[in-house]
Parts: structure tokens; sequence; C-alpha cells
């Protein structure tokens, strides 16, 4: 029988790979028309509500595109799309809507606090709580920088 | 009685036939190759269940009765049921088992559990214990893919080497001295072999060591070679699983061309999207029920050796950096 390091030695050689020009392509072509989306649903906005300044017009868009996101999800479309586009669908802010969502749904059959309240956050959680560290230890830079400068 | 023969292989001496087998499939597998085989199909994987949970439930106990009825047989008639599957605690064999009262023995070897009831159950009527057994097994996607994986509507991209864990259940209900039916010859107990692959996502290259070392093993201790067989038959590796089988075999000299195959492989079509194939407590059990049952029964196939694969591990012990021990046990049907 073969040894085990010259079957790991095999199994590196021979397992199959992603085909990482494709999935770097339909990724990069599948996230940009959701951004262009959301480009376009900023103008709509812009143009349609005129008395909203430019800060809460980028946050009605997002607001926009996380709904759309979850909608995707609920319907069961999202994963779907997911399995073609890869991280095209997973970075922009529907791949997060995506994430909180779908915990959402599959926990929902174990009731409210003990499902849905304490697993929506199974897949989101570290993206939150790393994105809120970040952002803490960044402030505390640029006001020492501030301060300093 | 059971003889010894070598290190793990049991010889069945006693007439113990696999009289009859009942499957369930899901929709996947009822597009896959084996679609006109199964005894029912499933259009909706909840089966008008509230849960994945109670639907694998429900189709684990529907199996056992649809044996039961094609033999006209009630569960008074039955020793004993064998049975497990994937989910904690093995809760769709215990709870379809309340339904029955009949004893009820649980067992866990991951997706070799189809391969582990059979011998189990083998060697004990062999030792003239009991009559009527019925074996059964079980698996379904969304319960499977919501313990060890991501939740079903979560946008993943599945890595070229993951395979799909099918929605279904096989039962077969063993009997004494019953006439020309495929019987269990002899069976071998596999080892936890574990050659140290840790990606959860490649099953196949895990669980092919421990294939490989039970088939050897059966070879040697039955003193035969592969050719004694029409067909070596794993649970679920997958098409790249099988390769690596083969290299096993290829590298020890053993012939592998038209005898080694592998159920996950083969029950989904090229055309089906499931990566490597399929995988799954009921992976072997629906393919035997469905679809080597027959072809045993009408003499296209006169000897094979089953041989249903597991991985034993748990999202835990991957999350905690563990390797994938994996087991595999083989079971000799003739008729």
């Amino acid at each position: 029988m073969i040894e085990k390091t010259e079957y790991q030695k095999y199994v590196n050689k021979t397992v199959p790979r992603t085909q990482e020009l494709k999935t770097l392509l339909t990724a990069f072509i599948s996230g940009g028309i959701i951004c262009m989306i959301g480009e376009g649903i900023l103008d709509l906005y812009t143009y349609t509500l005129p008395m909203l300044g430019q800060e809460e017009i980028a946050t009605l868009t997002t607001i926009t595109l996380i709904f759309i996101g979850g909608f995707l999800t609920a319907v069961g479309l999202y994963d779907k799309l997911g399995r073609h586009c890869g991280a095209g669908t997973i970075i922009p802010i529907t791949g997060f809507a995506n994430s909180i969502v779908s915990p959402a749904i599959e926990f929902n059959r174990e009731g409210v606090f003990q499902g849905v309240m304490s697993k929506m956050f199974d897949i989101a959680g570290p993206v939150i709580v790393s994105g809120v560290t970040m952002s803490a230890i960044i402030g505390i830079i640029f006001y020492l920088i501030e301060v300093f400068a | 009685m059971s003889k010894k023969r070598g290190n793990q292989t049991f010889v069945i001496e006693s007439d113990i036939s696999i009289k009859n087998t009942y499957s369930i499939a899901g929709p996947e597998e009822g597009e896959g190759s084996f679609k006109d085989y199964y005894d029912y199909l499933l259009d909706d994987d909840l089966w008008e269940c509230k849960s994945y949970e109670k639907a694998e439930i429900k189709i684990h106990k529907e199996v056992i009765d649809g044996v039961l009825k094609k033999e006209y047989l009630t569960h008074r008639n039955i020793d004993c049921i064998f049975g497990g599957d994937l989910l904690n605690q093995i809760i769709s064999s215990s709870f379809s088992a309340r339904e029955f009262e009949v004893p009820f023995i649980g067992l866990y070897g991951a997706c070799s559990t189809f391969g582990e009831s059979l011998a189990v159950a083998s060697m004990i009527m062999d030792g003239d214990n009991m009559q009527r057994i019925v074996c059964a097994t079980s698996s379904h996607f969304g319960t499977a893919e919501r313990q060890y994986r991501f939740p079903l509507e979560l946008g993943t991209q599945p890595t070229p080497t993951s395979q799909w864990t099918i929605t279904g259940a096989g039962a077969v209900l063993l009997e004494r001295n019953s006439g020309d039916y495929p019987k269990i010859k002899s069976v071998t107990i596999g080892k936890v072999i574990d050659y140290e692959i840790s990606d959860a996502a490649n099953m196949g290259a895990a669980m092919a060591p421990a294939a490989y070392d039970t088939i050897y093993t059966h070879l040697r201790d039955m003193n035969r070679t592969p050719d004694y067989y029409d067909m070596i038959i794993t649970g679920d590796l997958g098409k790249y699983g099988l390769d690596l089988l083969k290299h096993f075999a290829e590298v020890d000299g053993l012939v592998t061309e038209n005898i080694f195959d592998d159920c996950g492989a083969r029950i989904y079509t090229s055309n089906q999207n499931c990566g490597q194939g399929g995988s799954g407590a009921g992976c072997s059990a629906i393919v035997y029920s469905a679809y080597l049952h027959k072809e045993l029964l009408a003499k296209k196939l006169h000897k094979i050796l089953l041989v249903p694969t597991g991985a034993l591990l748990s999202r835990l012990s991957t999350m905690q950096g563990e390797s994938i021990p994996a087991i595999a046990h083989a079971i000799d049907i003739e008729i």
C-alpha cells in the first residue's frame, strides 16, 4: 500500500483545481454588474429625490441593495447565482444580506429566539466583529495622527 | 457460526439472503442514472414535512415500511431493525424506529453505515440469534448541508472536489434460508485509516486509503484477486476518489479495469452538475437497493463486493484542525 507522505504528494499533484481564470472573470463581471445596478439606483434616487443630500442617497442605495439581496435569498435565487458567480455575489453588500438572511431562514424551524435570533449572525458574525474592531483601531490611529500632527 | 479468516474477514456460513429491498430517492436523484430503478421518487425534498429533519425521518420510516409491505410482512415478523444516518445522535434512524415496536440497534459509521449494518446484522444472524432483520440507512441533502456545511440559501461556490449529499434511503430485508436470492457470503470489517487529508471538501481523497485497505485486506484474507468479483463497488468516493482508489490498486499490481466502481460516482449523470458525485449514508443504500440488487436478481451480476465508505469527521473536528479519519467495510454478496 502507498505510504502516507507519498499519497499526500500524489493527491496534491492530481487533485482537480479551481479554474481560476474562469472563476475570476465571472466574479469580476457579476460583481461589476451588481455595482452597476447600485450606481443606477443611486442615479435614480439622485434625480427623483432632489431634496435628499448625497449621504442620505448613498444610505438609501445601500438599503435598497440589502433589500434586493435579502429578497433574492428569500425566494431561493441568490444561492443559485452564488454557485456560478462566487466572490462576485459574496463581496458586494447583497452578499452580506444573503449571509444574514440565509441562516435566518434555515434556523427558523428551531424557533425565534434559539433559532433565528441567535443563528442569523452565524456566517456574518466574523465580518461584523472584524469590521467593528478594525474601524475602532483605525479610528484611534486617525485620532492619534490628528492630535500629534 | 461465522469463521474468522485472516485478520478482519468473517465468512458467513449459514444461508443469509438479502430477500428484498426498498428505496426512496429525492428529486435530484430522480433525474440521475438510476431514475428508473427507485421504488419511490419524491417531487419535493420536504415531503409535506415542516423541516428537512422531519422529512428524513419520514423517508427512513417509509423505506422500512416499504420493504416489509413488499414481502407482506408486518413489524411483528422481524426481530430487529438496524440503521443509521448522518445526523447528530442519529435521530432519523431512532425516531423512525419509534414508529415500530421492534428492537432497534442504531449504528454510526458516517456514510459507511450501510455496510456496517449489513456486516453486523449478517454476523448476528449467522450466530443463529435472529431470523429476520431490516437494515436501513438514510441521508438528506438539506439536513447534511446545514449540519456539516452552510445554510442552503447561502450563495457559496462548491470546490471542484466537493460532493453532493444524496436525499434518500434504502432498506434491505435479511432472511435465513429463503432460496434463490443474493446472499451475504463474507464480510470484512474495516479499520479506521487516516492519511492526514484535512480538506473537508475532498472526502474522496480522505476515504480512498480506507477503502483500499479494506478491499486489499478482504482479497488477502479470502485469498482472491479482484476478478473474482464482477464488480467491486465503493460507497461514495466520487469520481476523483475512485481514481485514487484505482491508483492504489494499480501500484500494487491489481487489475481494476471494468471491476472497480463507485456508487457516488455513478448516481448522477454528468450533466447534473453535482461535483464529484453523490455522498451520504443513503448513497450506497439506495444504489444497492435500487440498482445492484435488481442486477443480482436478474443474474447480470453474480458476485459483487460492496464497500461503503465513511469519513468520520465532525464540524468541530474540522474547526479544530484535525485531519479526516475514514473507514470502509466490505460485504461480499453473491447469487
